[in-house]
């Protein structure tokens, strides 16, 4: 099968619903032309037009709330943030307006929108651009967030994502962008809220979600070295959650860890943690481990940052210290 | 704020208002339906303060007394592919685009027979089949969704317009000079109404904006048209926005409009201290000289279209309708338990459609 990167499948994906659906547009700073921050529109103008493509002024709060309005009267949105850090100046419209039409309306109202860009540590960017927060999103309800951790799942992901009647957040990579995994050439798409086991293992269970599963999966291989077999479940979206597919993977291997980009206090693994708990108590012969962020501000320096985020060393070890804990 | 020298200079206006075709070729019985209009909505705003005062209606009820003319001229020169939006001061535009009273009073009860289902509120009344995207809770938080509206119009090349009315207080948000910006660099057919009543919650306008004279003039730095007009005779409303709409349509370019209007009340009924901030003597000079409903009597009788008793009839019969508003919403179920979780998701509202797996809500 031939590979492409993230950055082209998530593309590809854009083209095909462009081409599927004359009411997608896709909005955002510099994605027509100058080809995209990240070069993920590269082309798409020249291509489709001003009309579908098209740059606005650095107005996060006002470009939002314009697709949230046009999502209103039916049209579908597809709107690029560069990096996450700049969704929290469109806040109040993505919480207070994409999130809360519907139900403030009684159900009368739709807002069929897409906001995507990359959320993301690990480029020496500094506190203000490193931002990992879909429990923000995941945390209101009203909104639906989906994370790929790689290409394949990004361009089936992102093509239900759009054609999704409710707002959805997809939360790319930036360190993804560039990597290559198998994609195939005819269309698929992939529904939210099924978690995918990337890896079988009966040792113990990794749940991940966007570039912590590829940290999970690279963990695994190590340990797999030693003779530790572990399972890596991908969330693929945070709400909906696939939380069934995790409880399984417990049940075969009574032993979790979570590994999330998010920091740790109030985190997505905080929420998978108590279902674990709540659901498949009996399974557990040890406690629920976890590999977060550090519970920082993104730092500078380059070995301090790699440090601070979830690694396959931090997961290495925690994945150690979890299979030492006596069973009961 | 208004003063008699105002209310004279307007005089003018008026005069050429009426001429205008808008108004001229309007039919005694349109004119008599738009004066029973904002009576409608007065008997409303008063029989729901009193709820509000039976403790039958909760959390914000921020009146429209006084600044009906707004709504109802305004919403009157609208046509069928227009549409509009306004903030949390939403009942005037409600009623003046046909919601009936008895969904509106339910709302403010919360009760299930409410427009929003009772998941709304008073800040948050919605009829998207009467093209109106409803009343919006946070301040200037519904400038971009009307651009939004007229940006679907324009990409889908219907022949429309979208109002967004917003308040005096929201000129000072950055998302509404986001808003101008975008519709002035796009060109985009949207019409932002301020509904200038003079003060944003207690600070008067003097004290929260830096201007010269009029709100409106901000529009100039974004190359936009703009006129500000003193908005209490319906005339003058229906004149001035049937001239931007049409405007509008024709060029595909933003308005910004200032009304200038009054309320009586305070910012909300919550804020019973409103005289703090300003003067008895300043809210009596507007009601005896200003106020819409009187000015469009006299200028109805004035020109033998109307007679007292008809008024009188109109009264009675709009306070009939909202005490039958009270009491339906009085006699309504409140939602169900089941329903707190509905509404939020398109998808889960949908079972039979549903596409995505896994768990959309989550319990404690």
């Amino acid at each position: 099968m031939r590979e492409i990167t993230y950055r082209e499948a998530i593309k590809e994906a854009l083209i095909e619903e462009l081409e599927r659906d004359d009411q997608v547009v896709i909005m955002g700073e510099e994605v027509a032309h100058y080809n995209g921050a990240y070069k993920v529109t590269e082309g798409l103008l020249d291509r489709f037009g001003d009309k579908r493509i098209v740059d606005t002024p650095i107005s996060e709060a006002g470009f939002i709330g314009l697709g949230i309005g046009a999502s209103m009267l039916g049209m579908r949105p597809v709107m690029e943030l560069m990096f996450w850090s700049f969704s929290y100046v469109a806040f109040d419209q993505i919480v207070n307006n994409a999130a809360m039409v519907r139900y403030m309306s009684g159900g009368l109202i739709n807002v069929p929108i897409v906001i995507r860009g990359p959320a993301n540590g690990g480029t020496n960017v500094g506190a203000t651009h490193s931002h990992t927060p879909e429990n923000f999103i995941a945390y209101t309800p009203g909104l639906k967030v989906v994370c790929p951790s790689n290409a394949y799942d990004a361009k089936g992901l992102m093509k239900m994502a759009i054609r999704d009647n409710d707002p959805v957040y997809v939360m790319e990579n930036t360190l993804l962008y560039g990597q290559t995994w198998e994609v195939p050439e005819e269309e698929y798409i992939i529904p939210l809220g099924k978690a995918d086991v990337k890896r079988e293992g009966s040792d113990l269970s990794i749940v991940a979600h966007g570039r912590s599963t590829i940290t999970a999966l690279e963990a695994a291989t190590k340990l797999a070295e030693d003779g530790i077999e572990a399972e890596v479940v991908d969330l693929r979206s945070i709400r909906p959650l696939d939380i069934d597919t995790v409880l399984e993977s417990v049940g075969k291997t009574n032993r979790v860890l979570l590994v999330d980009e998010n920091k740790p206090f109030c985190g997505v693994s905080s929420q998978i943690s108590h279902m674990i708990q709540l659901e498949a108590f009996d399974y557990l012969d040890a406690p629920i481990r976890r590999v977060t962020s550090i519970d920082s501000p993104a730092i500078y320096s380059d070995p301090l940052e790699k440090e601070q985020l979830p690694n396959p060393a931090r997961v290495d070890k925690a994945a150690r210290a979890l299979l030492e804990e006596v069973s009961v | 704020m208004a003063t008699k020298k105002t209310a004279r200079a307007s005089a003018g206006p008026v005069a050429k208002a009426a001429k205008a075709k808008i108004n001229s070729s309007l039919s005694d019985d349109a004119k008599i339906g738009l004066l029973e209009e904002m009576i409608r909505i007065r008997r409303f705003e008063e029989r729901s303060l009193r709820a509000y005062q039976q403790g039958k209606i909760g959390g914000f009820l921020h009146l429209y007394i006084g600044q009906e003319s707004v709504a109802v001229g305004s919403l009157s020169v609208l046509g069928e592919n227009d549409h509009f939006i306004t903030a949390y001061r939403d009942h005037g535009h409600a009623l003046a685009c046909g919601m009936t009273m008895n969904e509106c009073m339910a709302e403010l009860y919360g009760k299930v027979t409410g427009c929003s289902r009772g998941k709304g509120g008073s800040m948050h009344f919605f009829a998207p089949d009467k093209n109106y995207w409803g009343g919006h809770g946070i301040v200037a938080g519904q400038t971009p969704l009307g651009l939004g509206l007229a940006y679907a119009l324009k990409y889908n090349n219907i022949e429309g317009v979208a109002l967004c009315y917003l308040g005096d207080g929201a000129v000072n948000q950055g998302v509404f000079h986001e808003s101008l910006n975008l519709a002035a660099l796009w060109d985009i057919p949207v019409i932002y109404i301020i509904e200038n009543n003079g003060y944003s919650m207690g600070t008067s306008e003097a004290r929260s904006s830096k201007f010269t004279g009029s709100l409106a003039k901000r529009a100039e730095g974004y190359d936009m048209a703009w006129e500000s007009v003193v908005a209490n005779h319906i005339y003058v409303v229906r004149e001035a926005t049937d001239r931007h709409v049409r405007y509008a349509k024709e060029t595909s370019k933003p308005v910004l409009l200032e009304l200038k209007t009054y309320r009586y009340r305070g910012h909300s009924v919550a804020d019973a201290n409103s005289e703090k901030y300003r003067t008895k003597e300043e809210i009596q000079n507007y009601q005896d000289t200003m106020d819409p409903i009187n000015v469009f009597r006299k200028t109805l009788i004035d020109e033998g279209v109307i007679d007292e008793d008809r008024v009188k009839q109109i009264e009675k019969s709009a306070k009939d309708e909202a005490n039958a508003a009270a009491k339906f919403a009085d006699e309504s179920d409140f939602p169900s338990v089941d329903s707190i979780t509905e509404d939020v998701y398109w998808e889960t509202d949908n079972p039979d459609q549903r596409q995505s797996g896994g768990r959309m809500f989550f319990h404690s």
